[in-house]
């Protein structure tokens, strides 16, 4: 028989077996190691974007978009803390630490957070001179590794933040590998230069919710009660974690979804644990409410905050204001195309650089290296960082108005429809149309 | 000598009036009372002052002291001393879990027991156990001298960077990269040096010496099953 004219199957991709997990299962087998990178979930999860604000219609009116006010600012620590943080805006920069950045790259986060009216935050590594110097508000992270932490910092800090997880990998620790051990990190973490730092995944001297308390008794009376208190948790348990932060006295939660980043971790662990940051806020707003203290503690969302739009759907899913990290080292100048070559160089491309923990950022940003380090002006950077927090805030405003609303906080679920039966289901908002979503009762 | 009633006076107004002190207060000298296992006692203290507490303590007592003489007379709770950068501070009786947990300087004598991690993530505090420690003390050690007089629990060490352990009895077992070591001259000094600050009766020849082998410093995938 001759098959010469017979069609043939087309090749056909496995969806299984695709050609990113081929490639990863041949890397592990040479290697014989996980990948390791920074980031945070790049998988696709329902997210902001399966949200539509409604807009004004014949039930409510709008606000005249350059005439009438919109307020914007937050306060935050109201429950215990003296000196609560004010805020001129509800989008803050989350904790990243120095050590994965570098010094210029956490001045510029001063310099634009604070330009902007809104704190920044320390992170894994300490408190540098020039962070503290160039932000009007500072946030000092108390994570488990105790990197850096000493008295006369934490009562340097306008506020502190009991770092218990992040969205990225919620119940893990963290690795600054050794080619980002300068002798200043080195120093400032009392280890020796070039080896890998590991950060403990669970703090050294308190667990559960019972000696958190006591633990925030500690810190409080230590800074004579000045400053808030937040508890930041990975978004896992966002009903009984915001509880039990409540419990032990937090003045804020800060609630980390999966698509918030990291400086370095597993691959696997960044996309196969926690809750993306939409199904989070629900839970944990419905935890304060049930308390009675929605509004009186703070909730802080992050992971995956990228435009005023997402600032908008947060707050109005009942978040009091929002931290982005990823997004503020874009508008600093990661992943920006015009190192396109050098990512070339190092096998990736503009948009998917993710090797953060290689120090090798041509950004230089996240990076160690001195020479690389002097690619980023803190001064331009700074006011980029400024120009797009402000671009955030306009754009929320602009949200807000349409609604109906003179403060952002007055935002309300009931502005919001879902696309997606996911996303109803998640943000407990009607599907797009209808008047119901799931796990609502009545069907 | 001041003497404040904590369970009259409460928590807040002991700290606040011992924080408020400075190296030219005439007020070097406190004694509290009536401690009944309350947390944070003397906490976030910097000024060369002495400090006597009469009785047990809860929680974090002397957490974070700098320049500060803090003496329990009495046993205390968990994390005495954490994250102590300076100063002295003396338990008469036992120790629970965490005592010197990250403790950055200065000198923690337990004159009892201390319970399980007892110098977790220290950072270079000294401490001196006159009697043994229970499981997992000094994981993840990074500087600073622990020395036991008594015995060590199991895991001593573990995944310790360059902190030095210095034990007189036994040693239940190692943790992971932890390693006896060679008892050089400049350890015997260090030894004879804390031993005499902290009151304590035994030679240095009688102890032997552990740190780390730095086998897990850079991460090997071949060295995955000792993580």
């Amino acid at each position: 028989m001759d098959n010469t004219n017979i069609p043939r199957t087309v090749p056909i991709q496995s969806a299984t077996f695709s050609n990113p997990i081929n490639a990863e299962i041949r890397r592990a087998a040479a290697s014989g190691i996980y990948d390791i990178r920074g980031g945070g979930a790049k998988r696709k999860v329902p997210h902001f974007d399966d949200l539509l604000f409604l807009g004004a219609s014949i039930s409510r009116y709008p606000l005249e978009g350059y005439r009438e006010k919109c307020d914007t600012k937050v306060t935050l620590g109201t429950r215990f803390a003296k000196k609560p943080i004010e805020l001129d805006i509800p989008i803050t920069i989350a904790g990243m630490s120095f050590g994965a950045l570098s010094g210029p790259a956490k001045e510029a986060l001063g310099r634009g957070a604070s330009a902007a009216g809104t704190s920044t935050t320390t992170g894994d590594g300490g408190m540098t001179p020039e962070e503290r110097g160039h932000s009007t508000k500072l946030v000092y992270q108390y994570l488990p590794s105790r990197y850096g932490m000493n008295p006369d910092d934490l009562r340097k800090a306008d506020a502190i933040e009991v770092v218990v997880g992040q969205g990225a990998k919620p119940g893990g620790g963290g690795m600054l590998l050794g080619q980002k051990i300068s002798d200043r990190v080195a120093q400032m973490r009392c280890l020796p230069k070039g080896i890998d730092q590991r950060s403990a995944c669970r703090h050294p001297d308190w667990t559960g919710p019972d000696d958190l308390e006591i633990k925030i008794l500690e810190l409080r009376e230590i800074t004579d009660w000045q400053v808030p208190i937040y508890v930041k948790v990975g978004g896992t348990r966002p009903y009984y974690d915001t509880a039990l932060a409540v419990k032990a006295g937090a003045d804020v939660v800060v609630l980390d979804g999966m698509q918030g980043g990291t400086a370095a971790t597993q691959d696997v662990f960044i996309e196969h644990v926690g809750l993306p940051t939409l199904a989070c806020i629900r839970p944990a707003v419905q935890a304060l409410q049930d308390l009675g203290v929605h509004r009186e503690v703070q909730l802080v969302v992050s992971g995956g905050i990228r435009t005023g739009a997402d600032v908008a759907k947060a707050l109005a899913l009942g978040a009091d204001a929002v931290a982005i990290g990823t997004a503020a080292l874009i508008a600093l100048g990661d992943n920006d195309p015009k190192w396109e070559s050098e990512y070339q160089k190092l096998g990736t491309t503009t948009g998917a650089y993710d090797d953060w923990h290689e120090g090798k950022d041509p950004a230089g940003i996240t990076t160690q290296d001195a020479e690389l380090m002097k690619r980023l002006d803190p001064i331009d950077a700074g006011r980029r960082l400024r120009n797009y927090l402000k671009v955030m805030t306009l754009e929320a405003q602009t949200i807000a108005r349409a609604c109906g609303h003179n403060h952002l906080h007055n935002l309300e679920p009931e502005d919001l429809c879902a696309l997606t039966m996911e996303a109803a289901a998640m943000a407990r908002v009607p599907l797009a149309g209808t008047d119901w979503y799931p796990g609502k009762a009545g069907f | 000598m001041q003497t404040y009633d904590l369970e009259a006076n409460g928590l807040r107004g002991l700290n606040s009036a011992l924080q408020e002190l400075n190296g030219s207060s005439n007020k070097t000298a406190w004694e509290i009372v009536n401690p009944k296992g309350s947390h944070a006692i003397a906490v976030g203290l910097n000024a060369p002052i002495d400090v006597t507490i009469n009785g047990s303590t809860g929680y974090y007592c002397a957490g974070m002291n700098q320049q500060a003489t803090v003496t329990v007379k009495g046993s205390v709770g968990p994390g005495v001393a954490e994250n102590m950068m300076s100063g002295t501070v003396i338990v008469e009786g036992d120790a629970s879990q965490y005592a010197g947990a990250t403790g950055q300087g200065g000198l923690l004598v337990i004159k009892g027991n201390a319970s399980s991690r007892c110098g977790i993530s220290m950072k270079g505090i000294d401490i001196v156990v006159h009697g043994n420690i229970g499981h997992m003390c000094a994981f993840m050690g990074q500087a600073g001298n622990l020395v036991v007089l008594g015995d060590a629990g199991d895991a001593l060490g573990d995944s310790c960077y360059e902190a030095r352990f210095f034990v007189r009895g036994s040693v239940k077992s190692l943790g992971a990269d932890c390693i006896e070591k060679e008892m050089r001259p400049e350890h015997i000094e260090i030894l004879k040096d804390l031993l005499a600050r902290a009151g304590a009766d035994a030679k240095p020849e009688e102890f032997k010496r552990y740190g780390s082998a730095r086998k897990l410093y850079n991460f090997d995938v071949d060295n995955a099953q000792a993580y």
